[in-house]
């Protein structure tokens, strides 16, 4: 019928497949091609979404539906980002600046300390870890994109734009916008630009008003 | 005849070669190839890593920041102990210090990590061997209840609760789809457990295999997932604030309490359900005393657990540090990490190639250019190996020694450690373990030896985490509740060239990274793994390596089926994903592998 690659190895190759790949680390849809492969990714994939795509197809008696890079739909067609409880302090610009800052104790918004949530496509923030109990980011580390292709070489976990000075609210989104359009997430980078501008227009157009 | 080993075995190749590859129920891909005499009693052993992945390769020219989350890669079962290791090296290397609660919070995760690896190694990798599923089904439940009552006060035991558990044993047996339990040696003549002794085995690795799954919840908590948690340089990556606006974002009293509940969860499974299990087990092979091998001469730890944060002296590490050589137990001699003296990496015997391979090299200046050449006398080809040639290179695994000699690593080699140098926390339980069944301290020299001691180490590690949090909570209450150290995180503040080394005393045994940082990246990057140590192949004086040295003079009652072989390598728990690293300084194309 089909043949599930579970994790990011079977689904990409992972972490022997980092660059230089010293041994030709292959996914599984590189060595097989004549059978439907439902890709499964994550260093490794949610237990539960692995059990959720396996009792889907004996309880429909039919395959989920993928997106363009084989994955189920089901679990795999928002980002982190898109539903992460900490999205909020994202969207306000409360960032944790450095580890164990007062920011990190109130539970901010990660982006500036790597989190590649915005450009992440699996479960965790709904579904989250081992019954539920916890997800990376609700434990104080970024994301580091592990169900992404090639996770491994987009960059340190850490890297996140974090060099842009002086970092306030509207203005450095702004800057984002406009600075990172080559870099990772040029998408969220403008989405982040577009918010806050957003946030600025009404802010003037308030303002206007109330003069 | 045969050939004397400098460590004092006498191996002899000329009877029946028996090869099992690949061993199941480890971690990783192990190949085995035994000779037997006339009395099916094994006289030359081969242990062969059959893989390899180049992490090393991969790290070189990273953030140094980043390795942690490759290394824990090298192993999802014994998730965690990779990236405490890496973090360790960058700290040493950086002089980086960590405060006191991410000490508490790291060893509490590799405190977690022992209890789950040893509760879930001893039932569902090892059991097996010392458990027949099948005679099961002719247990007694009343019986059964009764022997179970009488090991422990384990409420799940009554005459009711056995019977179900067989009902439904026996559906699974007759489906004929068994599963795990499926090409089992189900009936061989080497168990020697009554039928209700098996069936109260069985319904223990049913409820530790549910109960497994809650162990890991703490490096959830704290690390956000299971496996391969976040770890951090400088610290934790998890904050607290257990009393301020906000709590509920960081490590609160919800979470604090989830992990305390656990904890005591832990205690109350190991000394209720695991130790009294290894004791009645042990009762019935306490006259199968083979395995022995280098646990009797020689054996390191490099200890781990620091009482406090960043100092990983002898004095301040809970879990023993030292070599025995020779059985010498007056003498527990010091390791140095960074002495280019002690520890060697050899590849006479591996599939490497060194400039003159009759020298070791310390990890500091490790070479790994693979060298895929099987001996003169080997049977079979490159890519469908019949026999291998132990006289030439025969495994991926290096030949780590220590000063020359090789060791085995691991809970016994740790609890030998411990109890020759007098520490009653480990001492104690041992003597009580063998007055219970009546047996030398001699007796643990053997793989039920290394199986008690995985035992006795995992009822440690659990009421040690109730100590780290214990610990935790104290400080907390005192104001401090600091969890990372920023002040090197930037690159910016490292020299320009340094090294380290970072230790860690992971379930299997002794774990150690070294590292060369310059112009802040990673320039060299070595793992020496337990299992390199355990598994290792000859080294150039013809030292055989702990797996090897195990089966030796073991009698086997079926060499088809070699059930003995599995149930002493078992007994180290193997995790050969973690033995093999490659590095290839310069990146070149290694041995391609064609997938048909």
């Amino acid at each position: 019928m089909a043949i599930i690659a579970w994790g990011a190895c079977a689904s990409w190759g992972c972490v022997q497949a980092a660059k230089p790949n010293p041994t030709q680390a292959t996914p599984i849809d590189k060595v097989i091609t004549n059978k439907p492969i439902i890709k499964v990714p994550g260093c490794p994939p949610i237990a539960e979404v692995m059990t959720g795509v396996v009792t889907f197809i004996t309880t429909f008696g039919k395959l989920p539906e993928l997106d363009r890079q084989g994955r189920p739909k089901m679990f795999y067609s928002q980002r982190i980002h898109d539903k992460c409880y900490r999205r909020p302090h994202f969207d306000a610009g409360q960032f944790v600046e450095e580890w164990d800052d007062e920011s990190a104790r109130k539970g901010y918004c990660l982006y500036k300390m790597g989190c590649k949530g915005p450009t992440t496509y699996n479960a965790c923030s709904t579904v989250r870890w081992n019954g539920g109990v916890s997800f990376p980011i609700q434990s104080g580390h970024g994301c580091i994109g592990c169900s992404e292709d090639g996770f491994w070489d987009k960059g340190s976990f850490y890297d996140r734009l974090t060099t842009v000075k002086q970092f306030g609210i509207e203005k450095n989104a702004d800057q984002i916008g406009m600075a990172a359009a080559g870099v990772v997430g040029a998408a969220v980078a403008a989405h982040a630009a577009v918010t806050a501008v957003k946030r600025l227009t009404t802010k003037r157009e308030d303002a206007a008003q109330d003069n | 005849m045969g050939i004397q080993t400098p460590n004092g075995f006498n191996l002899d190749n000329s009877g029946k070669r028996i090869v099992v590859d690949p061993l199941t129920r480890i971690e990783g891909h192990l190949r085995v190839e035994v000779n037997v005499d006339s009395n099916n009693v094994i006289r030359n052993a081969v242990s062969t890593g059959t893989m390899w992945r180049g992490i090393e390769t991969i790290l070189r020219g990273r953030d140094p920041r980043d390795a942690w989350a490759f290394t824990e890669r090298i192993c999802g079962v014994c998730t965690g102990t990779h990236a405490l290791t890496s973090v360790r090296a960058v700290e040493n290397a950086l002089r980086i210090s960590i405060p006191d609660n991410a000490n508490s919070i790291r060893n509490i995760m590799q405190l977690c990590l022992q209890v789950h690896d040893h509760l879930v190694h001893f039932y569902h990798l090892h059991a097996l061997d010392w458990v027949d599923v099948v005679s099961a089904l002719k247990a007694d439940p009343k019986a059964t209840s009764a022997l179970a009552q009488s090991v422990s006060s384990w409420p799940m035991s009554s005459p009711g609760y056995f019977k179900d558990l067989q009902i439904r044993l026996t559906k699974f047996v007759e489906s004929g789809q068994l599963g795990p339990f499926k090409n089992g040696y189900w009936g061989h003549a080497a168990y020697k457990l009554p039928p209700e002794a098996n069936l109260m085995a069985v319904a223990h690795y049913l409820e530790a295999l549910d109960f497994q799954k809650d162990i890991v919840k703490i490096h959830t908590i704290y690390g956000g997932k299971n496996p391969h948690p976040n770890w951090l340089v400088g610290g934790v990556p998890c904050a607290i604030n257990v009393d301020g606006t906000g709590a509920v974002g960081a490590i609160n009293m919800e979470r604090l309490n989830l992990v305390s509940s656990i904890i005591d969860r832990c205690i109350e499974f190991t000394e209720q359900v695991y130790l009294p299990d290894i004791a009645a087990i042990g009762s019935f092979y306490k006259d199968w005393l083979y395995g022995g091998g280098l646990s009797g001469k020689s054996v390191m730890a490099y200890g781990d657990i620091p009482e406090n944060a960043n100092d990983y002296s002898a004095k301040n590490l809970k879990l023993p540090r030292g070599v025995i050589l020779n059985g010498n137990l007056n003498e527990v001699l010091p390791i140095d990490h960074g002495d280019p003296e002690q520890i060697q990496e050899f590849v006479a015997h591996s599939w490497y190639k060194y400039p003159d391979e009759t020298k070791g090299l310390h990890p500091w200046d490790g070479v790994t250019e693979p060298n895929y050449q099987l001996g003169p006398n080997a049977k079979g080809t490159k890519t469908d190996i019949k026999e291998l040639d132990e006289g030439g290179k025969y495994s991926w695994i290096k030949a780590p020694r220590w000063r020359g000699n090789a060791v085995e690593v691991g809970p016994l080699a740790r609890y030998i450690v411990g109890y020759a140098q007098g520490k009653p926390e480990f001492k104690e339980p041992t003597e009580k373990l063998l007055r219970t069944l009546d047996l030398p301290v001699t007796a643990l020299f053997s793989t039920l030896g290394r199986t008690a001691a995985r035992a006795l180490e995992c009822q440690w590690a659990a009421h040690q985490m109730r100590y780290f949090q214990d610990k935790l909570l104290g400080r907390i209450k005192a104001g401090d509740t600091a969890t990372a150290n920023v002040d090197k995180w930037k690159p910016e503040s490292w020299p320009t060239e340094a090294k380290g080394y970072g230790f860690t005393e992971a379930p299997r045994g002794a774990l150690a990274h070294w590292i060369r940082i310059k112009d802040t990246k990673i320039d060299n990057y070595q793992c020496v793994v337990p299992t390199t140590w355990n598994g290792s192949p000859r080294d150039p004086k013809g030292n055989i390596g702990a797996f090897e040295a195990s089966l030796m003079d073991t009698p086997m009652a079926d060499p088809e089926k070699p059930l003995e072989i599995l149930r002493t390598i078992h007994s180290f728990d193997p995790s050969l994903a973690c033995s093999t690293q490659v590095m290839s300084p310069d990146g070149q194309e290694m041995a391609t592998v064609k997938v048909r």
